[in-house]
């Protein structure tokens, strides 16, 4: 295992960033206060976010998932800003922090295939830019808090209305204390036609990062996603906990693809969920590799008739991690469909759950959804485990649930091994063979980069 | 350059049970061996000792490639020696393309990235000489493959990497007329430049291939040797007539 650790080292290089303001250690009512003055906001998002204090202080930790009885609030800092002013450039930003994202590959990728970029350090957004063709059109992409400056009418119409401030302790914890993440908005019938992209990056020790993204596909509106996300190891925990909502307008399409690779002293607990309206078609595609311990199950409410939903969920544990993810699909209306999907593997004594809700409400007739779970365990330490959760109301929904758990199989290694290939290589082609199906979604770049996170988990997998 | 392949007093077990029993075989290149015998005799067992298949388990004997103890070896260290063999039964790797199962075999094999090209080129040929449509590269691994899609397939493997000794085992089991017309010519141009190990319960390949030597495989034995000769008695007398 000292191969994978030391293999990591691309994301795992801490650097010694000055900070232009750095919070003290803890949560209370003033440290909510003081992040809501420093960002100079509006009344009502200062108390948008008392209330959802209120609501986490009230709020138990949640007992039906992974183990979070180890997270201690007081222990971690809750804001942190890198510098004073966001860059327009990669060359205004601090050397350490343009190292980071260099290092990364984000300025490269940005050149050849985005439409966009917005990255954010620790709690605040320190880089973004948007192609112009795509602001003139109206196409807006910016860290939320500048969104909030800018476009109050747009956040306040719609923040907190797909997860409320009391969806879930983790989600009352964000909506108290977020800072960062990415705001778009894409006006009637304009398809973006490059991903936008994000890069979230944790980087001190015991941080919280909170980061609150919105993203809003006005009618017949098209935009795809990607989110990247990664941390250095430190001997201390560190605290991801973000929500995402999304809103898609009649006949929209939103796919968003997240991921995440955290280094496994993060807890990552994190609500995502869509409103698709009328004909508008939601994707999550959620990799997650890496963490202590993952909580997210990407939602779709299925709100007028003809939503659709594809939630492919994937994940990785490897030594001492546990991802505990899935989907929720939630057909509120009629002639709506969803597929969800989930791949997973678990090696090294890693644990895997799957957790996923589908729900068909009164009055959604004509409803198809089908659920397909693939496990794969690669020794006996590793667990695997499967929670589908189902509320059927109307008898003409086409309900399907598939669950497979599988080994890799002796002979498929011997067959690969007797055309030349050495047994390592064999079980990365057989396990990223596993994982075509999510690839395969992926923009080349982005497949180019998962097929090697994995590469670096399988390593010493054998033996 | 001869290549010899010596298989000398093997006696293999799986999960403790004997299945070989003394078994010796000698082929050089240029040579065509065939092996005949009833099902469960030990025919498979043979092949997959050979690649070095971890199930079996040799308790006694030596198998040696040009002097080298293949033993020794993991299987994928015999491959570059120089060893191939079919699968009578090749399993399903589902994701895992053909071109890329190819490809990652071409570089393994010492093939270089620059060539890369020119050996997509020479895969694509063979391949439209075993039927196969272009779009075929793209497919997993044996997922749903017909029974003669699965033979043409390993064949085309053998084709594709070149080995020095070549064990088919069963390539010619459950094909229809043209299609063994395929297999076999492929197989004779190619036996022409290796060692070949044709495991088989016909005698319609060897209208193709003509062995140098037909051994009889009884019970885990190898109960006769002989030339063509014994096709025909096999024929006539079944496997009954073999102790
Ligand atoms: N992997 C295995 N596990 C258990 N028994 C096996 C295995 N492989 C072969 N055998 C047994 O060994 C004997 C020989 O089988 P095999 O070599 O496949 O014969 P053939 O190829 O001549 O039909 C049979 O009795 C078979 O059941
Ligand atoms: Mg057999």
């Amino acid at each position: 295992m000292e191969t994978f650790e030391a293999d990591y080292s691309k994301y795992d290089f801490k650097n010694s960033t000055d900070y232009d303001v750095t919070f003290e250690k803890g949560l209370s009512e003033d440290v909510v206060k003081r992040i809501s003055k420093l960002k100079g906001e509006p009344d009502w998002m200062l108390e948008f976010r008392l209330n959802a204090f209120k609501f986490f202080m009230k709020r138990p930790v949640p007992q039906w998932g992974g183990d979070l009885s180890k997270i201690d609030f007081n222990d971690l800092t809750y804001y942190l800003k890198p510098i004073k002013d966001r860059a327009k450039a990669w060359d205004e930003l601090p050397k350490e922090i343009k190292d980071t994202y260099d290092k990364l590959g984000i300025p490269e990728a940005e050149k050849k295939f985005l439409s966009g970029v917005e990255v954010m350090y620790e709690s605040e957004s320190v880089y973004s830019s948007v192609k112009k063709e795509l602001e003139d059109l109206g196409v807006i992409f910016c860290d939320t808090d500048t969104a909030l400056k800018k476009y109050p009418e747009l956040v306040k119409k719609y923040i907190g209305r797909v997860i409320s401030q009391n969806d879930n302790k983790f989600a009352a914890l964000n909506s108290a204390v977020w800072s960062g993440g990415s705001f778009i908005y894409v006006p009637k019938g304009v398809k973006v036609p490059m991903p936008l992209q994000a890069y979230f990056r944790i980087n001190a020790e015991s941080m919280g990062q909170f980061e609150r993204t919105l993203i809003i596909a006005d009618e017949g509106a098209d935009v795809t996603y990607i989110e990247g996300c990664s941390s250095p190891i430190y001997s201390k925990n560190s605290l991801h906990a973000a929500v995402v909502e999304i809103i898609a307008h009649k006949n929209s399409h939103v796919k968003y693809i997240t991921i995440q690779n955290w280094s496994s002293d993060v807890y990552n607990l994190v609500t995502k969920r869509a409103f698709a309206y009328q004909n508008a078609y939601v994707e999550w595609i959620d990799a997650n590799t890496g963490a202590l311990l993952t909580e997210k199950y990407p939602s779709v409410y299925m709100l007028e008739p003809g939503a659709k939903a594809n939630i492919l969920s994937v994940a990785l544990a490897n030594r001492n991690q546990h991802q505990d993810t899935g989907a929720k699909a939630i057909h509120l209306a009629p002639d709506t469909s969803s597929t969800i999907r989930s791949k997973s593997i678990c090696l090294n004594g890693g644990r895997t759950s799957y957790r996923g809700l589908v729900k068909v409400g009164k009055g959604a007739t004509g409803v198809k959804t089908s659920t397909k779970c693939d496990a794969l365990i690669l020794d006996k330490e590793s667990r695997t485990d499967t929670y589908p959760y189902m509320e059927i109301s109307e008898e003409d929904a086409t309900v399907s649930h598939e669950a497979s758990v599988g080994k890799i199989g002796d002979e498929q290694l011997l067959y690969l091994e007797s055309r030349g290939i050495p047994e390592q290589e064999a079980i990365n082609m057989i396990v990223l063979g596993f994982m075509g199906e999510f690839i395969k979604e992926l923009p080349l770049e982005f497949a180019v980069e998962f097929n090697r996170l994995i590469t670096l988990n399988m390593e010493g997998a054998v033996g | 350059m001869v290549d010899e392949l010596l298989v000398k007093d093997l006696d293999v077990s799986v999960n403790g049970i004997r299945i070989l029993d003394g078994v010796s075989l000698d082929i050089n290149t240029g040579e065509v061996h065939v092996l005949m015998g009833p099902n469960g005799s030990g025919k498979s067992t043979l092949s997959n000792t050979i690649i070095g298949n971890p199930k079996y388990k040799v308790e006694r004997g030596k198998i040696l490639f040009n002097g080298k103890d293949l033993l020794k070896m993991k299987p994928d260290e015999r491959v570059k020696e120089g060893i191939f063999m079919s699968f009578q039964e090749p399993v399903e790797i589902p994701g895992v393309s053909i071109f890329n199962l190819m490809r990652t075999a071409y570089l393994k094999s010492g093939g270089s990235t620059s060539e890369l090209s020119a050996f997509r080129s020479r895969v694509s040929s063979l391949m439209s000489q075993l039927g196969f449509q272009e779009s075929f590269m793209n497919r997993s691994v044996n997922e749903g493959f017909s029974g003669g899609e699965k033979k043409r397939f390993e064949v085309l493997q053998m084709m594709v990497l070149k080995p020095r000794m070549a064990i088919l085992d069963e390539v010619d089991s459950g094909l229809d007329i043209d299609t063994l017309k395929i297999i076999g010519s492929m197989v004779k141009e190619a036996s022409k430049s290796m060692g070949m190990l044709i495991i088989t319960h016909y005698d319609r390949i060897l209208e193709y291939v003509k062995p140098d030597f037909v051994h009889i495989m009884k019970d885990g034995r190898i109960v006769s040797t002989g030339g063509m000769e014994i096709v025909s008695e096999i024929k006539e007398k079944g496997y009954n007539y073999y102790k």
